[in-house]
């Protein structure tokens, strides 16, 4: 592989250019980004209920489970949904795109245009 | 903590230390032959620092587990819920969400561009010796912090288990502990360490699952009568266990302070160094991402043991009984395990345990070794002009003098209120490492001037508002008139900073410190560079590979 300077672009540079790549950028993006503010509001929204309404959190459902306990175990829940969907989304929709734009790289077989 | 003492010596004493020590010994053993096993292929740097990156994804994330599982989530957050109830449980859940933030920001990305240690990734784009050396500072800053605190915890753990109370024959337990540690991470390396993180997260989730099974069990596997169980137990307010506010509820300080705990929680483990250097112990991005899915479900469903735990303890044991024991609150699970089991099941406790500390010991050594050797002799002070064995040689040095270093700090910490260290390193992590990774992974504009604002930014800012907070100096027991903090004596008072967390400040401060420095700084951007970094992050192309012997 060569790193050309100046002008020129490096091998990376043009992968870094190519439609795949940057459709491979936005599918993760798009995915992590969202995801991460949603669970980060969440968590914030159950920490400051628990924080500050503490007559609300205390509220009994089903026995001595209270609102407090299900919206706790709710973070539960959701970390590992999230965690599951995470996991087959990378799975089943980057990996072989990423894998293969890897081979294109690492063999030398990357040019100017599109990478098939 | 005196009148805890003395109290613990009129108590019966509980267990037979005998059968604690001959169970702990069994797993030393255990553990030093694979130990030695493992071993026998730490020839390059990959060996030593990330076992030649050849463990498979659910081995990864079963020592994740280990490595992160402290003594202090164990037996402390055992203890909290069995004291505090509700609030003990809040902490366990930002430990657990706080992983989301590895799996889809950070462990995959950092696995493709790193080699050893997190700076691997920093100065991937910016210049190389500042930001190493920033990055080795703010490693080795955490690693000190939560070691203390482990190696301080581990006086309490043998007054409680091993039924030692002198402040001497504790030394000579916490100084066993040092050796036996320094030992597997010398001779094992990332391997051994691994392993060694490995068996004991194996012990303790299953030691934790038995015991959870056996509470409930007792309650005709309802949860609500256990919950009754503990509010019966807990006599007069006992209601007060179920809801939140027992423990952060009671000021607007006390609110605002958990708030910078929970901050400091999420945004924290992400930026841990021995938890972001297991990343580098797997061959592939896919397998580290396996880890964090493993490390995952295995700690949420302990910390859903933990919950059944406190409040059976709390149920069983009772309050009053656990608060009165040696080793107070943190003596919560190891009393209910004499509960259920008797000697035998508290000798099983006790020993994973200590194995817990030895683990987590262990991981934080071999990454402050790694972090000195690789960033600060090899890249800082010899320029990258090392030999590989040359640099795991000073690695190896470095364990010896971090393992006497912790050794003689868990001595002179011992009986010391060091419980704010952990969430001091937390806090640490999350304002002096998160931003930079971030910056650096996502951030095209980002520069080295912003990396060192927002490190040394983060860092400081820490030091200084946790010195100058109430847990250094001038908190008091409003009711005994004790001081609470770490400088007992109460007329000394310099605390101007009401958090006793300081991220609440601190973690949007760093953030921001490091848009500035980015912002103001003339240095030139480096396209080519970023290209690299974000095409190799996600596809793999170019990533370190497994060693094969």
């Amino acid at each position: 592989m060569t790193d050309t300077v100046g002008e020129f672009e490096t091998d990376y540079q043009r992968v870094q250019r190519s439609e795949e790549f940057q459709a491979l950028r936005r599918r993760f993006r798009n995915f992590v980004f969202p995801m991460t503010a949603l669970f980060l509001v969440w968590y914030f929204v159950y920490v400051l209920l628990a924080n500050y309404a503490h007559e609300f959190m205390s509220t009994k459902v089903w026995g001595n489970i209270n609102v407090g306990l299900l919206f706790g175990l709710g973070q539960f829940v959701s970390t590992f949904a999230i965690t599951m969907i995470y996991a087959r989304w990378a799975n089943d929709r980057q990996d072989a795109v990423a894998e293969r734009l890897r081979r294109h790289i690492e063999e030398g077989t990357v040019d100017g245009g599109e990478l098939v | 903590m005196s009148a805890l003492v003395t109290a613990a010596t009129t108590t019966e004493k509980v267990g037979d230390p005998v059968i604690n020590i001959a169970i702990f010994a069994a797993f030393v053993l255990v553990t030093l032959v694979i130990v030695l096993r493992a071993s026998r292929n730490n020839r390059t740097a990959a060996d030593y620092y990330a076992a030649g990156r050849s463990f498979t994804g659910p081995q990864n994330g079963t020592a994740i587990a280990g490595d992160y599982l402290s003594a202090a989530s164990f037996l402390g957050i055992c203890g909290a819920i069995a004291v505090n109830g509700y609030d003990g449980f809040l902490y366990s859940i930002g430990f657990l969400v706080a992983w989301l933030v590895a799996l889809l920001l950070v462990a995959e990305l950092l696995r493709n561009t790193g080699r050893f240690t997190m700076a691997d990734v920093l100065s991937f784009r910016l210049k190389e010796r500042p930001v190493r050396m920033a990055a080795a500072l703010s490693t080795l800053a955490v690693v000190f912090f939560y070691l203390l605190a482990q190696m301080a915890g581990a006086g309490g753990l043998v007054a409680l288990l091993l039924g030692i109370e002198g402040i001497a024959g504790q030394g000579v337990v916490i100084a066993v502990v040092g050796a036996l540690m320094i030992l597997y991470v010398l001779v094992g390396g990332m391997k051994g360490t691994t392993w060694v993180q490995i068996i004991k997260a194996v012990l303790l989730i299953a030691g934790a699952g038995v015991m959870t099974v056996w509470v409930l069990a007792k309650f005709g596997f309802n949860l609500s009568d256990v919950l009754q169980g503990a509010v019966d137990k807990a006599g007069e307010g006992g209601e007060a266990l179920l809801g939140p506010g027992k423990q952060y509820g009671a000021t607007p300080t006390s609110q605002l302070n958990f708030l910078s705990l929970a901050l400091a929680l999420v945004l924290g483990t992400a930026g841990l160094p021995h938890v972001l250097m297991r990343f580098y112990t797997v061959p592939t991005a896919k397998e580290a991402r396996r880890s964090v899915v493993w490390a995952i479900w295995l700690i949420g469903i302990f910390y859903l043991f933990t919950l059944v735990l406190g409040y059976g303890a709390a149920a069983l044991v009772g309050p009053d009984v656990i608060k009165a024991a040696p080793g107070g609150v943190n003596s919560a699970a190891p009393l209910l395990a004499f509960q259920l089991g008797g000697t035998v099941l508290l000798g099983i406790i006790s020993a994973v345990a200590f194995a817990t500390i030895l683990a987590v010991v262990a991981g934080l050594t071999i990454t402050a070794a790694t972090s000195f050797a690789h960033d600060i002799y090899a890249s800082v002070i010899k320029r990258g002009q090392v030999k590989p064995d040359g640099e795991v040689r000073v690695a190896r040095i470095t364990v010896i003098v971090i393992g006497i270093l912790a050794i003689i700090g868990g001595i002179f910490a011992n009986g010391q209120n060091v419980a704010f260290l952990v969430a001091l390193a937390f806090a640490v992590a999350a304002s002096a490492n998160l931003p930079t990774i971030l910056y650096s992974l996502f951030w095209k504009r980002f520069n080295t001037s912003g990396a060192l604002w927002s490190m040394y930014g983060g860092l400081i800012s820490c030091l200084v508002l946790i010195t100058f907070s109430p847990v250094v100096s001038g908190k008091v027991d409003p009711a005994t008139g004790k001081s609470l903090s770490m400088i007992r004596d109460t007329s000394i008072d310099f605390a101007i900073v009401p958090l006793e967390n300081p991220g609440l400040i601190t973690i949007p401060l760093a953030f921001v410190l490091g848009i500035v420095g980015t912002l103001l700084s003339k240095e030139k951007p480096h396209p080519e560079k970023f290209a690299e970094m974000e095409v190799r992050s996600l596809t793999g192309a170019g990533a370190e590979k497994a060693t094969v012997h």
